[in-house]
């Protein structure tokens, strides 16, 4: 005895096909940088060299209520001389929607490697500040914040 | 039209090291957030900042949807010699606001 399947049958299928569909737009829709896209942006940024600890000081508060404006400093301790000075600096993070922050280009002229700038924050997450001397050398720092209130929840 | 807030100081030494800062109102629309109409709000970010004094580049940032609105930014420069400093910002729609600063240096 053949069954055909019957119209109703085939409908249920595809409603719940496009039901899956739907939920996995839902669950894709918030796209968010991750701590593996971040390790993606950096070593965009790096390329294939080490980053090593220390050099860096990045200054973030580390309880945050107002995740829409978040005050960050970055200092580098390099003399700032012809030989010796920080070409650029470069803040990532791990939960916003993209893991770029900012991309800083300094130059001997500066004095001291100190910039300071507000960021926004859409969760609780690690930032990372990496300094590019002009030696091809890499430093970070990384800091871990709580966000009371994050942006992007306003509207 | 965006209005900008800088801070550089009218006199200095040669060779002191002076600090900059600079504000501009920009709502840096980051292109994630959804209007009245529940469609995503484009983005309109001011994506490059440049600082130059008398014509040469002493400061620049690439800047991402992660920069707060009315970004602020503030770095520091040698004070070499009177001169004028000069800020620009250029947004998405490739728009570019200009500031300038006069500083003295004895």
């Amino acid at each position: 005895m053949s069954r055909k399947p019957g119209p109703v049958e085939t409908s249920r299928r595809e409603i719940l096909a496009a039901g899956a569909g739907a939920l996995a737009l839902i669950i894709a829709r918030p796209a968010r940088a991750t701590p593996e896209s971040m390790a993606a942006a950096i070593k965009a940024f790096v390329g294939g060299a080490d980053v090593r600890e220390g050099r860096v000081i990045l200054e973030i508060p580390p309880l945050v209520e107002n995740g829409n404006s978040v005050p960050l400093t970055v200092k580098v301790d390099s003399p700032m001389t012809a030989q010796d000075y920080v070409k650029r600096i470069a803040i990532f993070n791990e939960r916003n929607p993209q893991p770029n922050v900012a991309l800083f280009y300094l130059n001997p002229r500066a004095g001291h490697a100190l910039v300071s700038t507000r960021i926004r924050l859409g969760d609780s997450q690690n930032i990372v500040a990496i300094a590019q001397l002009s030696d091809g050398t890499f430093w970070s720092d990384k800091a871990e914040l709580i966000v009371t209130l994050p942006a992007c929840v306003e509207s | 039209m965006a209005r900008a807030l800088i801070n550089v100081p009218a006199k200095a030494k040669r060779g002191d090291i002076i600090e900059i800062k600079a504000l501009i109102s920009h709502p840096m629309e980051t292109g994630y957030r959804t209007g009245t109409d529940g469609a995503l709000v484009p983005r309109d970010i001011i994506n490059r900042f440049i600082c130059t004094y008398n014509g040469e580049e002493i400061f620049s940032a690439d800047l991402f949807p992660a920069i707060a609105a009315n970004p602020f930014f503030s770095f520091t420069t040698t004070a070499t010699e009177s001169g004028r400093i000069a800020f620009r910002w250029i947004d998405d729609r490739g728009q570019a606001y200009l500031e300038t600063a006069e500083i003295a240096v004895e």
